[in-house]
């Protein structure tokens, strides 16, 4: 049999598996997006806290201590691979809680994700004009008033794409959390291609779905932001293959 | 009998080496419309800035009805709400429309109700003409226009003071009459308002007090005919020969 009879073997005869693998791969990294997104938007927010010298010693240096700890967070995170994080702590904590993996995986993108989406918002925090702050500021809101109501609106409106990105980012990343044994794509690939020894097969079967997934996810992101935009649209980078998460707005003529 | 609201006192500003105000003491009087002038890099919008504390002073005392704004205690965001500030560059919330821009911020700070909050928005909006554009989004009006909205803005949060840092200096040549009548029509309300201008006319037809400001100090101040007319110091004289 040739390459392309055996891709057709093992799909007729394990594309429930792969469906199965798909739909966990999806599950991991929509749900981890997401909380990851809650856990950057936190992160964002706490560290963009201004301090003045009117706050009191203790708010100083809890805050100063705060800091420190998101720093690591953020960094070691960011500078180690998802695999040596899986590996640590899918076998360091949650194998001795008896966790299932599916929670376990979900909790370790969630984490990971949460890094790279906390200096994504802390791009869009930036990338809002300053006035924007002075003319809240200026008015009498304080910090989380300023942040709720006009910073973070228009600071989410411009990171969309980048949240698309890093959920992009997830579906493929996902795939290195077969080695804790979660049934996703790449795992049930891994199985079937064993069956027959047939490796390459399988992974050409795995390859494909993974760009269907993509592509598709990617086209359905462009619609919804260009739903968004309105009368301007913006183009930004930052993801985790850009780590500062530099934005460029570009807006186009206003037209509303 | 005039009442003292703001009370600058040997107020001093430094951003590093560079010291932007050196002595400021300034009394301001309920409903006095001061107009604020000098060349760039004077420290006029500074000075500004650090009346409703968007800077820090680095030395100094500013009153604000006898109670000391630099206190620890003090309220900051309850004092703001007091004394309104209308920029340059107008900051109204390019995430909302021009009506919410009015609503939302006395719902937020001053917790009114939504009703009551839209009853006040509107009444101002249509003072300063803008009834029209109520739904517009911030991208979608002319300069002149974001700068009645956000003056419409300050006054939803009636204020005791507003504070103008050059809010004619960003607009087309066309659109700053239609400011400048609205700050007009303000100034015979009785509204107290500080106003650092380029507009001459305005700090000599509208203003009660004009304070001449030169490196960093106040060089001269007194009613618009001493100053603008019959300037005594050197440095006024220079200024306005530049201007006039």
């Amino acid at each position: 049999m040739n390459t392309f009879e055996w891709i057709g073997k093992i799909f007729s005869e394990y594309w429930n598996e792969f469906l199965r693998g798909m739909g966990n791969t999806l599950i991991m990294a929509l749900t981890g997006t997401a909380i990851g997104f809650l856990i950057g938007l936190a992160v964002a927010i706490v560290r963009t806290i201004p301090l003045t010298e009117n706050d009191s010693k203790f708010k100083r240096v809890s805050k100063k201590i705060i800091d420190v700890i998101l720093t690591a967070y953020v960094e070691i995170i960011r500078g180690t691979p998802m695999l040596v994080q899986a590996l640590i702590i899918h076998y360091g904590f949650f194998v001795s809680l008896n966790m299932h993996p599916l929670i376990s995986a979900i909790i370790i993108i969630s984490f990971n994700t949460g890094a790279y989406m906390a200096e994504i918002v802390r791009g869009g925090i930036i990338s809002v004009d300053k006035g924007q702050v002075e003319g809240a500021h200026a008015i009498g809101m304080n910090h989380w008033q300023t942040m709720t109501n006009v910073i973070l609106p228009q600071a989410i409106r411009n990171i969309m794409p980048s949240i698309g990105n890093e959920f992009v980012v997830n579906i493929k990343d996902s795939s290195v959390l077969s080695v804790i044994s979660i049934t996703e794509l790449m795992f049930i690939s891994k199985q079937a291609g064993g069956a027959y020894a047939q490796f390459v097969p399988s992974y050409l079967i795995c390859a494909l779905i993974y760009l269907i997934l993509t592509f598709t996810i990617t086209r359905i992101l462009r619609l919804l932001e260009k739903k968004m935009e309105g009368g301007s649209s913006y183009m930004i980078c930052g993801s985790q293959s850009d780590p500062d998460a530099q934005i460029r707005v570009v807006k186009e003529k206003d037209n509303g | 009998m005039a009442e003292t609201i703001l009370e600058l006192k040997h107020l001093a500003k430094s951003f590093g080496e560079n010291k932007v105000l050196k002595d400021i003491s300034l009394t301001v009087e309920k409903g006095e419309v001061i107009s604020i002038i000098g060349s760039s890099g004077s420290g006029k919008s500074t000075m500004l800035r650090c009346v409703n504390l968007l800077e820090r002073p680095t030395g100094g005392e500013i009153l604000f009805k006898g109670e000391n704004i630099l206190e620890k205690k003090f309220n900051l965001n309850a004092y703001r709400t007091k004394v309104g500030m209308v920029f340059q560059s107008f900051n109204l919330y390019n995430n909302m429309t021009a009506f919410e821009n009015c609503v939302k911020p006395q719902m937020i700070v001053l917790k009114r109700s939504r009703k009551e909050a839209e009853e006040i928005a509107r009444n101002f909006i249509e003072k300063v003409g803008m009834s029209a554009y109520i739904n517009a989004k911030p991208s979608q009006l002319s300069g002149g226009q974001k700068q009645r909205i956000a003056i419409a803005r300050t006054l939803s949060m009636n204020p005791e003071v507003i504070l103008f840092d050059e809010p004619t200096s960003a607009l087309d040549p066309e659109m700053v009459g239609e400011v400048l009548q609205v700050m007009k029509d303000l100034a015979s309300t009785g509204l107290t308002m500080l106003v650092v201008t380029h507009e001459m006319g305005f700090a000599k037809n509208v203003s009660s007090r004009v304070v001449f400001m030169d490196e960093g100090v106040i060089a001269e101040e007194g009613t618009p005919e001493t100053v603008l007319v019959n300037p005594q110091n050197q440095r006024t004289k220079e200024f306005l020969s530049k201007v006039l």
